[in-house]
């Protein structure tokens, strides 16, 4: 089945481009221009994903997750897409609850692919994000130590190669797993995004008025 | 040069002080001293005026001064009440000019040596004019409201010294008119006093008051609109520039790699780290080359690099390297997007150059093709590192650039 979708930004004309883009290969369930008509477009046509702005007039993409999250309704499945690669904006969506971050530089097809792959409940990073997840969990862990505050020697291999520019497929045949393998650990790379208590991370959350 | 000596003194350091410049013991001074003040507080007022006329030395490294808390204030009662003390046994002793002299001169002493030390201690450095978003960003927000916590403690301290120096100092001329006896008359004018300072604070507080509001809001203005300006300067400079240069160009590559160019200067602009090429780093080198091989094919280069290094010699070598690995896949990649990734964590930096291109079988290149060997592997091995090319007809082209650093 395919996903329909909802796209919000602040700019009309990006998101006519992406429309134009995606129209041919998924179903667009609409658009929106600002966090309060994303809440309604939301609640009105209940898409399976959203593509989330990072960065809006009136709150950017956490201020959405945080008042759908407040909707009766399920939830849908957030994709934040964005020209900001400042850290601190993406690890803020992304602990609010997106899941995977795509440059606004990616081409049509990926997009759709991304979509897809976030709908069917997997994450989904875009090299930079692999970047700054690597970098977020370079120094020590704080103590005491948790699970969540550290990578393993696997998911840092996975992200070196996100970050690389290989796609899943490519991974998983160069460390010789399969492919599911490699979005269980790009998930399980997610989880820990969104639960660490990392300084790195919250600090980032902070810097965006995120309160964690 | 005669100067208070802090770090062997007692109080002051002025016995020690006047002991260090004529070359005396420290014990003799002292003993000096303490004889002057027998004979009717004499050498009180002397340490005093020394206290407060010689000019401190430098205090030396390694050694803890008491300044402030309750430590300070338990030594200053101390203090106090030896003085007391000794007063009281000279006034017994009949050694005495008078209640009416000493008392306020004790009280004066005291008061003016606190209003004064306060007036000619080294001003606070004013803050740098820095917009608050920049100093936390820079030291992070916990290391400035420290800051500004140990500021204000500081100059919690001096008013309250000033203000404790200012009673004791009214003390005394009150002491003193009480002894004269000339309290009585002094009360009816220090009474019309009262009055007139009040009536005037009463007229004139709520304007002190908006002035320094306004003040302060000038300042904030100030600063908001240095800032401004700032903005506008960079972005005259840069962005309109470019916009400018793209209303003028017709040829599409041209537009896109201006756009790309001022892309990646703004984002370095934004994120508050140097341009590209600029700040001798590893990630800003790796970011200019990107830039020029990408304005000179006209295929993007995208970098993400994880931690960052000075460069030196042997990173050169690296960014250099790289740099080649990249215009290779420009070249060879058939117009695919090339990804570079830098890792420098501990003692080692990593690079990987990739393109989605046509690849080759990196067996059949013949040797004389010397390009890739000599700029990249040959390079690389000079300066103590190594380089590996992976790449099979149809799965693209990745270069590996290693360097293990101390």
């Amino acid at each position: 089945m395919t996903p329909t979708v909802l796209i919000v930004d602040d700019h009309q004309l990006f998101r006519a481009g992406v429309r134009a883009e995606l129209e041919p290969l998924l179903e667009i369930a609409g658009e929106a221009g600002s966090v309060a008509e994303a809440v309604e477009a939301i609640e009105a046509h209940s898409p399976d994903v959203v593509l989330l702005d990072v960065h809006m007039p009136d709150g950017g993409g956490v201020e959405v997750i945080r008042r759908t999250a407040a909707l009766d309704a399920s939830p849908p499945c957030f994709l934040a897409l964005s020209v900001s690669d400042a850290a601190e904006d993406v690890i803020a969506v992304i602990r609010a609850g997106a899941r995977g971050y795509v440059t606004k530089n990616i081409s049509g097809e990926e997009l759709a692919d991304a979509v897809r792959r976030v709908h069917d409940g997997d994450a989904v990073f875009s090299p930079r994000l692999a970047g700054f997840v690597l970098d977020a969990f370079a120094g020590p862990a704080p103590q005491p130590e948790s699970e969540l505050d550290a990578l393993t020697t696997r998911e840092r291999e996975v992200l070196q190669h996100i970050a690389r520019g290989y796609m899943y497929k490519e991974i998983a045949l160069r460390l010789d797993i399969s492919p599911k393998t490699v979005e269980a650990h790009v998930s399980s790379v997610l989880r820990k995004l969104q639960l660490s208590s990392r300084h790195e991370l919250t600090r980032w959350a902070a810097e965006r008025g995120l309160d964690l | 040069m005669l100067r208070r000596d802090r770090d062997q003194g007692w109080l002051g350091g002025v016995a020690a002080g006047i002991a260090r410049r004529f070359g005396v013991d420290v014990s003799l001074v002292r003993l000096a001293f303490v004889v002057a003040a027998a004979a009717g507080g004499v050498g009180v007022a002397a340490y005093a005026l020394g206290w407060l006329l010689i000019p401190a030395g430098d205090s030396g490294p390694g050694r803890v001064r008491i300044r402030t808390g309750r430590a300070a204030v338990e030594v200053a009662l101390g203090t106090g009440l030896l003085l007391v003390a000794v007063l009281l046994t000279f006034r017994e002793l009949g050694l005495w000019l008078s209640d009416a002299a000493v008392w306020p001169l004790v009280l004066v002493a005291a008061g003016g040596a606190l209003i004064w030390r306060q007036s000619t201690e080294e001003p606070a450095a004013p803050p740098t004019l820095r917009p608050p978003d920049r100093v936390a960003r820079e030291e992070g927000p916990a290391t400035a409201t420290a800051i500004s916590r140990e500021e204000g403690r500081r100059a919690a301290a001096a008013i309250s010294r000033t203000g404790v120096g200012i009673a004791l100092v009214v003390a005394a001329g009150l002491v003193f008119l009480q002894a004269t006896g000339a309290l009585g008359a002094a009360r009816d004018v220090l009474l019309g006093i009262v009055a007139v300072v009040v009536v005037l604070g009463v007229i004139f507080a709520p304007w002190v008051v908006r002035l320094v509001r306004s003040l302060t809001q000038e300042r904030a203005e100030r600063i908001r609109s240095q800032e401004r300006a700032e903005v506008a300067a960079h972005l005259h400079d840069s962005v309109l520039q470019t916009l400018a240069m793209v209303q003028r160009s017709d040829d599409p590559t041209e537009v896109a790699a201006l756009a790309r160019r001022q892309e990646r200067e703004l984002r370095a602009w934004l994120a508050g780290r140097p341009a590209p090429g600029q700040g001798g780093r590893l990630a800003s080198a790796l970011e200019a080359a990107a830039a020029e091989v990408e304005e000179q094919h006209g295929v993007p280069v995208e970098v993400v690099a994880v931690g960052d290094r000075d460069l030196d010699q042997a990173h050169e070598a690296v960014v250099a390297a790289a740099r080649e690995a990249m215009t290779n896949a420009a070249k060879f990649g058939a117009g695919s997007p090339v990804d570079v990734y830098a890792e420098s964590n501990g003692g080692r930096t990593q690079v990987f150059v990739r393109d989605r291109g046509p690849g080759f079988d990196t067996a059949a290149v013949p040797p004389d093709r010397r390009g890739v060997s000599e700029s990249i592997v040959g390079r690389m091995e000079r300066h103590g590192g190594r380089a590996r090319v992976t790449s099979a007809p149809g799965s693209g082209t990745e270069v590996e650039l290693v360097l293990d650093h101390s």
